[in-house]
């Protein structure tokens, strides 16, 4: 990424010199100037902000008192980051497997296997369900759903069904919670993402393989597997790196607990700021988690070519040789 | 092929798996809806017998021993209010920057558009203490217009690349045509572009809304006074005092605070999928 802005600096430097460079740009700004302003204003200013308080043990007071790289150190030294980046390794793993594997079947399900388009714009709408709703509901939806008493939902029905006692499941099970919580968010975007690729598979490669008396498993397995390698890495690294720094329904749902068991990385960072008031040291936690969030940003442009996803936009990657102008995808929740 | 074919056994085992696993989320929402109009239910979603009183708080004080909750209808109008706004900056903003990214040529144009792409995927939640300082350094913490300016400059990447699109599929003859009758630059883009993309800018408006209207964490994080609560804010209050005692009332809640998306779902079933997912040029 610095390798990039330098070089684009220079290309900017160098323009600069021409009037007619300035001249285009002032032309410009009309148009540009709202968007820069905010973007400098709440991305570039908070970015470079975040790097210089956590050079300081900041309070609530939001005095600038210069501590060096103490809240580093003592972040490497914390005996509560270790839980935290388990954790963290953990939820990210796991909710990674249940979006994009479930979301794949899903998309295999509807996109491939149910013809009828109605039943399966009812499914697919079903899944869009958790992902439209907002989070705060979404969340009650499952402490509903895992109310510890003998009323609870799941308590209820696995004791009527199969006499289990009841439970508190969000108590003992935290990670489990958040994880299958979360996963069922993202599966949703997989679906979508996975059925519209499907969806650009020329009907020809279908035709043939029916042909040649292909089954259903050897059609996913010869068809649309190739096809859907490039969304499928794409759906990997991007979801990879929403998760790492995604907090929203963990701390509805758990709030981090029961004593840090569902802590992640991002929300330690944003308890210690706002719960503890340490801004300091929760910018040094958020700090390092940007630096490899970076990495994995610039893992994600290096296997995809920055020309490819500047050429079709964002998710837009994944559409991979399977061309069908038809049938872009995009993101938008 | 023929009029009538016999589904194979996979076939229907996969539709049958595919409604069992789809089962939780519907029963999910049915009891959400079942909840809010009932105080007794039977198999978990069927009502027994019909009551308003999970909705008192459309008419009434909500209380818990002493504690009293804000009245339902101002957080309502701020709401409204955040949500709105913010579609409105997010469809301009993106609609002026999205043409000069699409259509003009400048210097600085590829760092833009590079640095945007980037900035995308850079997490909200690093930002979230510096965010705090910055509010509070020009006087918008604790206010709903500082939450809608944060909200708009982090989603304006995403609606700008998407706007940009589509201008870029827009013919330059007409344009042309624009010019030669006499317009100028921003004339053009207002009276012979913006017309040409009106269903694009319809989805980014609607997503716009939608996100602002469910937006929790900044407004959670930023807004302390409870007159400038949001639905959000106030249901999660709501959970917190009432989680054991009355999910009847909090059923309706938030029900009544999903009404823009069960809205959104019932007008555009099956626009949805071919709006958002389908018609969109990166």
């Amino acid at each position: 990424m610095r390798q990039l802005e330098m070089e684009i600096c220079e290309n900017v430097t160098s323009k600069k010199a021409s009037m007619e460079g300035l001249r285009k740009f002032l032309g410009a700004l009309p148009f540009l100037g709202p968007f820069l302003f905010l973007i400098i204003l709440f991305y570039l200013v908070p970015v470079t902000l975040t790097f210089v308080m956590s050079l300081t043990s900041m309070d609530y007071v939001l005095e600038w008192k210069f501590v060096g790289l103490e809240n580093y150190l003592r972040f490497f030294q914390d005996s509560g980051v270790k839980t935290v980046v388990l954790n963290t390794v953990k939820y990210v793993f796991f909710t990674l497997i249940i979006n994009v594997g479930f979301g794949f079947l899903l998309a295999i399900a509807t996109s491939y296997f149910i013809r009828n388009e109605n039943i399966r714009l009812l499914f697919q709408t079903i899944w869009m369900l958790p992902r439209m709703t907002p989070p705060v509901v979404y969340a009650l939806l499952w402490l509903w759903f895992l109310d510890p008493t003998e009323a609870g939902m799941l308590n209820s029905f696995l004791g009527k069904l199969f006499g289990i006692p009841a439970q508190n499941w969000i108590l003992n099970n935290p990670m489990k919670v958040v994880i299958i919580a979360n996963g069922l968010i993202g599966a949703s975007l997989g679906m979508v993402v996975f059925s519209a690729a499907i969806k650009s598979i020329p009907v020809d490669y279908f035709r043939a393989a029916n042909v040649d008396g292909a089954s259903d498993w050897q059609i996913i397995r010869y068809v649309i597997i190739p096809f859907l390698k490039w969304p499928i890495m794409f759906m990997t690294i991007w979801q990879t790196l929403s998760l790492i720094t995604s907090y929203e329904y963990i701390l509805l749902i758990t709030d981090g607990g029961p004593l840090n068991k569902s802590e992640v990385w991002s929300l330690f960072s944003y308890h210690k700021a706002f719960s503890n008031y340490e801004f300091g040291y929760g910018a040094a936690i958020s700090m390092v988690l940007v630096l490899i969030a970076v990495l994995i940003a610039i893992l994600m442009l290096k296997v995809f070519g920055y020309d490819a996803i500047m050429r079709r936009g964002n998710v837009d990657g994944m559409r991979g040789e399977a061309g069908d102008e038809s049938n872009k995808n995009h993101v938008a929740v | 092929m023929k009029a009538i074919k016999i589904m194979s056994p996979s076939r229907i085992a996969i539709y049958l798996l595919l409604a069992a696993v789809s089962f939780p989320i519907v029963f999910a929402y049915l009891w959400l809806f079942s909840g809010s109009i009932s105080d007794e239910l039977e198999f978990g979603i069927v009502p027994k017998g019909i009551t308003l009183e999970n909705w008192r708080f459309l008419w009434s004080e909500i209380t818990i021993g002493t504690k009293v909750f804000e009245n339902i209808w101002p957080i309502t109008l701020n709401s409204l209010l955040l949500a709105g706004s913010i579609t409105l900056l997010e469809v301009l903003i993106s609609l002026l920057a999205g043409y000069a990214l699409s259509r003009m040529n400048f210097p600085g144009k590829d760092f833009i558009l590079k640095t945007t792409i980037i900035l995308h995927a850079f997490p909200g939640v690093a930002l979230l203490i510096a965010l705090y300082y910055v509010l509070n350094y020009i006087g918008m913490i604790d206010k709903i217009a500082g939450v809608v300016l944060i909200k708009v400059a982090l989603e304006l990447p995403m609606a700008t690349w998407m706007i940009k699109g589509f201008f870029d599929e827009i013919p330059w003859e007409i344009e042309w045509a624009a010019y030669m009758d006499g317009c100028s630059r921003l004339q053009a883009w207002y009276k012979i572009i913006l017309p040409q993309i009106k269903p694009g800018i319809a989805a980014v408006a609607i997503f716009a809304f939608l996100a602002g209207w469910s937006e929790f964490i900044y407004s959670y994080t930023f807004i302390f006074s409870s007159e400038n609560y949001t639905l959000a804010v106030f249901l999660k209050n709501l959970i917190g005092d009432f989680r054991f005692l009355d999910y009847g009332l909090l059923a309706a809640a938030g029900l009544f605070y999903m009404i823009p998306v069960i809205a959104f779902f019932l007008i555009s079933q099956k626009s949805l999928m071919t709006i958002k997912f389908g018609g969109i040029k990166g």
